[in-house]
This record gives structure tokens, C-alpha cells and sequence, in this order.
């Protein structure tokens, strides 16, 4: 089974990326006051601007030239 | 509306309009395909022999249009929007994002070619061959910069629970394709894995495992962490039990793949290990489970008017039900019973159908109206009919192979007093067929509501257009 020697090594240094990436998170202060992030995602999303006049300051560079229902 | 809208001040939402739509029509083709093979298994002469159409060679064609060009779709959609939203911000590299979809899209178009063709690696969910797979990996590290870009310019600090689901699936995706897809060409359609055996078959099942963890499941976890709290308009239940479940999930999944290699060549030890690591991911997956329902707590009265919110909340069952159903499946001695039979393909479609299924017609539901500048799909009957639909073609599917599964188990198994076998094989096949016949019958029903979905979003594309959401102003924040 030698591929386990590839295959563990590779788990191996995957999980300590993930402590690594867990610490960062962490000690970024990612996990503080966390239940206030939950209620955020409701928030405030304003409504699209309005269908029927698209706005012109909005030119979208990478629409611009899309059909109009894919844009 | 305090906030100007400017250049920068709208979302990128092409590729999401994009692979959303995308996702609808891959849907209804994979199952489609679905459909044929599960008549052809009842019926083998269906397709008159001729070669493109066989089972051998449709049925690898299945799996990859329903896997990675419907689900792949879905996630690529969703996380390309959730992913804006969460971080207020526009996609890092919109053009990059563009050329995923077409990317993705060429990837499909070759599996649809090379497939009935008969050219395959032979390793289960990964049978495309060199020259596709190194387009995946190509249209994969310009997903993973336009995603983690994104991120990389946030406008909120904190990084909403659904990106760690989508970050955890984009990059395990990654490093499963390259070190599964390792391969040594002889030519443009044919290539040798670089390993051999056993060796071979456990790398396979390494990747695939963790396929059906990564791609199946975070990725479509980072869904419901968004649009379940959206639809239900509510906070998730727990935030914090999000993170935990989130963390425990990505720490213990790795090493479950071998509790495919059952009773084989692989080391006993390691069939063990295996088995171990799947029955603890049993805890995370039911918190997980447990934290996306109760977000309805208190509000349960949702459930029955929003057909959407049916969706979303029943595909959590499934996954519910699945996650428990694999780890007892991964047991050594109920394996001895269930492995190589139909138990299997039920399993697989319980979580398929049910959970990823589900939950990608209920975020979508929910996405395709917003990018259209409306509220709603076109009409909300068609999608309480297609809940109803899929949920009765589920239950047949699942319960017509539960039972043929135990079944073709038990007649494998039953031996005389003499030594013999009582049944000889093919007495189980025929045993099987009525239950063949219901499978396709359930298949039918969840391939009709797919085809409703289709209509709906065929009706309320064009009654809509595609609106530039503007960027909300940050608010400040700790």
C-alpha cells in the first residue's frame, strides 16, 4: 500500500493548513460576536435598480454587449 | 437608496444569470439520460444495440451531466452570488468569471461527445480523459481566483459562513482532481493512471469520496447557509453551530473513502479506518442538519405556503436521512450485505435526488427572479406542483431500490445446508425487475417536475430582464 505514503502525507499537511487557516480566523476575530453575523445576512439588500429604467451611469462592461436577458 | 450607483457600484451578475440558466437545462437533459438507463435496466434491448447508446457508456454520461454540469452549475452560480452579497462587493475578476462558464461549458460539451464514444478513464466520476481534465483544471484555478478574489476584497470583515463551505469545496476539489487525475498519455484519448491496483482503486475512492463530500456536500451546505436564511427570512438557527459544523465537517471527511473498498484487497486496517471516519461524520452532518431546519423555528407556518421553503427544508431531510443511512451502510458486516447491491444506488439517490436535487431547485427558485428583476417565478402552483412531483418520485425511487437492494443481498448470501448457493445470480436479476420498472417510474415523475421548472424559468426569463443590482453601502460594522 504505498500509496498511502502519498496519500497520508497529503491529508497530513492538509489539516494543518486548516489549523493554520482555523488560527488565522480566530485571531482575526472572525468567531467574535458571531450571532450578530447570522442576523446581518438579512439586512438591508437594496431592491435592484428599477427594471424599467436601467441606470444609465451603471454601464457594465461585461453586459454591454450580452443579449438583454442574459446581460 | 443612500448610495450612488456608479461603475463599480453594481454586482457582477452575468455568470450568474449564466450558469443559472445553464443549470435548469443540464438539469433536465442529465436526467434525462437518468430516465433512459433506469428503462434500459428494466429493458435491456431498449436502445437496439447500438453501441453510443449502451448502458456502459450512457451511464458515465449521467453521472457527469447530473454531477458536474447540473450541480456544477448550481454551485457556480450560487457561489459567484452568495459570495457577492455576503461581502457586499463586486466579483474580483468578472471577465475570469465569464470564462469559467464558457470553460465549463466546452468541459460539458466534451464529456457529451467523449462519453458515448466510449472513451473514459474507468475511474468512477472521473472518467474524462486527459485533455478535458486538464480544462477542469484550468477553468478550476480561475474559479478558485475569481472566488477567493472576491473575498480578498471584501467590504465586510467577517467572512460569512457559506464561503467557508464554498472556499472548502473549490479548493478540495482542486488538489482530489489533480492527484486522482494523475495519468500518463499515449495519446489524445487515452491515458494510463499513474497508479496501479489496489493503489489504484484507492486513490480512486480517496477522490471519490471526498467528491461526494466536497463537491456534493459543501458546496451545497454553503447553499443552504444562504438561501434557506433568505427564504425563511430568518437569522440560521445557531451561527455558531454553522462554524462548528463547518470546522468538524472539513476536519473529519478526508478519510472515509475506503468504506468503498470493503471486503477487497485494501488492507484490513485501512477498511477500518475508514468505516471509524464515516460513522463519526454522522455528528457534524446531523448538526448541520439539525441548525438548517430549526431556522424555521417559530415560523414553521412558512413551511405551508412557500413551496420554495418546502424545497429547501425537505431537501435538509434528505440530507438528514442520507448521512445517516451511509454511516450505517459503512459498518463492515452491514456492507457485507449491501455492497455491489441496488441498496447502493438508492442510497446515492436519496442524497442525490433529495438533498442536492432539492436544495438546487429551491436556491434557484430563489435566485432566478432576483437576477430577472422580479420577486417571484413566474407562477408559484407549477412550483408546489414540482415539489409534490420530485417528493413522490423520490420515495418511489429510493424505497423500490431499498428493497430490491436487501433483497438481491439476501438471495447473494443464502446458502444451503450443503454449501450451495440457493439462488443462482441471474434469478436475482429477474427478481429485481419489478422493482426496476418502479425506479423508472419515480425517475419519470422527478425528471416531469424538472421539465416544469424548466417552463417556469423559461417564463419568467422572458417576462423579465436582467437587472443590475447596485452594491448597498457598508454599513459600519465592528
Amino acid at each position: 500500500m504505498d500509496v498511502l505514503y502519498l496519500l497520508i502525507p497529503i491529508s497530513a499537511l492538509l489539516v494543518l493548513a486548516i489549523v493554520a487557516v482555523f488560527g488565522w480566523a480566530v485571531h482575526a476575530g472572525q468567531f467574535d460576536d458571531v450571532e450578530r453575523e447570522g442576523e446581518r445576512l438579512l439586512q438591508g439588500e437594496p431592491r435592484a435598480v428599477d427594471e424599467a429604467q436601467p441606470a444609465q451611469d451603471a454601464v457594465d462592461t461585461e453586459t454591454a454587449s450580452s443579449r438583454v436577458w442574459l446581460a | 437608496m443612500q448610495n450612488k450607483t456608479n461603475d463599480s457600484a453594481v454586482y457582477s451578475d452575468a455568470a450568474v444569470r449564466l450558469f443559472a440558466l445553464a443549470a435548469v437545462l443540464w438539469g433536465v437533459v442529465g436526467m434525462t439520460v437518468g430516465v433512459v438507463i433506469a428503462a434500459q435496466l428494466a429493458w435491456p434491448d431498449l436502445t437496439l444495440g447500438i453501441p453510443w447508446l449502451s448502458y456502459g457508456r450512457l451511464r458515465p454520461l449521467h453521472t457527469n451531466a447530473v454531477i458536474f454540469a447540473f450541480g456544477g452549475s448550481v454551485l457556480f452560480a450560487t457561489s459567484y452570488h452568495v459570495v457577492q452579497r455576503t461581502c457586499q462587493t463586486r466579483l474580483f475578476a468578472p471577465g475570469l468569471a465569464l470564462f469559467t462558464f464558457w470553460g465549463w461549458q466546452a468541459v460539458i460539451l466534451a464529456a457529451a461527445i467523449s462519453l458515448p464514444l466510449g472513451i473514459t478513464q474507468g475511474k468512477e466520476y472521473a472518467e474524462l480523459e486527459w485533455p478535458i481534465d486538464l480544462l477542469i483544471a484550468v477553468v478550476w484555478v480561475s474559479y478558485a481566483v475569481v472566488f477567493f478574489g472576491t473575498i480578498g476584497i471584501r467590504k465586510v470583515r467577517h467572512i460569512y459562513v457559506a464561503n467557508w463551505f464554498f472556499g472548502a469545496f473549490i479548493i478540495t476539489v482542486a488538489l482530489l482532481h489533480i492527484v486522482n487525475g494523475a495519468a500518463i498519455p499515449v495519446s489524445l484519448t487515452k491515458s494510463y493512471s499513474v497508479y496501479a491496483g489496489v493503489q489504484d482503486a484507492m486513490v480512486q475512492w480517496w477522490y471519490g469520496h471526498n467528491a461526494v463530500g466536497f463537491f456534493l456536500t459543501a458546496g451545497f451546505l454553503g447553499i443552504m447557509y444562504y438561501y434557506i436564511p433568505k427564504q425563511a427570512e430568518r437569522p440560521v438557527y445557531s451561527y455558531r453551530l454553522s462554524i462548528v459544523h463547518f470546522w468538524a465537517l472539513i476536519f473529519t471527511y478526508m478519510w472515509a473513502g475506503p468504506h468503498h473498498l470493503h471486503y477487497t484487497a485494501l488492507p484490513d486496517w485501512a477498511q477500518s479506518v475508514g468505516m471509524v471516519f464515516s460513522l463519526v461524520l454522522l455528528a457534524p452532518s446531523w448538526g448541520g442538519m439539525i441548525n438548517g431546519i430549526m431556522t424555521l423555528s417559530g415560523a414553521w407556518h412558512k413551511l405551508r405556503d412557500d413551496p420554495i421553503l418546502k424545497f429547501l427544508i425537505v431537501s435538509l431531510s434528505f440530507y438528514g436521512m442520507s448521512t445517516f443511512e451511509g454511516p450505517m451502510m459503512s459498518i463492515k458486516t452491514v456492507n457485507a450485505l449491501s455492497h455491489y447491491t441496488d441498496w447502493t444506488v438508492g442510497h446515492v439517490h436519496s442524497g442525490a435526488l433529495g438533498w442536492v436535487g432539492l436544495i438546487s431547485m429551491g436556491a434557484l427558485y430563489h435566485l432566478i427572479p432576483r437576477m430577472y428583476g422580479k420577486t417571484a417565478m413566474y407562477s408559484t402552483r407549477a412550483i408546489e406542483l414540482h415539489f409534490w412531483i420530485a417528493t413522490v418520485g423520490i420515495v418511489l425511487y429510493i424505497a423500490a431500490m431499498w428493497i430490491a437492494g436487501v433483497m438481491q443481498g439476501l438471495m447473494w448470501r443464502a446458502v444451503n445446508p450443503d454449501g450451495t448457493l440457493v439462488y443462482t445470480f441471474v434469478e436475482s436479476v429477474k427478481a429485481t425487475y419489478p422493482f426496476y420498472v418502479i425506479r423508472l417510474g419515480g425517475g419519470l415523475l422527478y425528471l416531469g417536475g424538472m421539465l416544469i421548472m424548466a417552463w417556469n424559468t423559461v417564463m419568467t426569463v422572458r417576462g423579465g430582464r436582467a437587472v443590475m443590482a447596485p452594491v448597498p453601502a457598508v454599513v459600519a460594522h465592528a
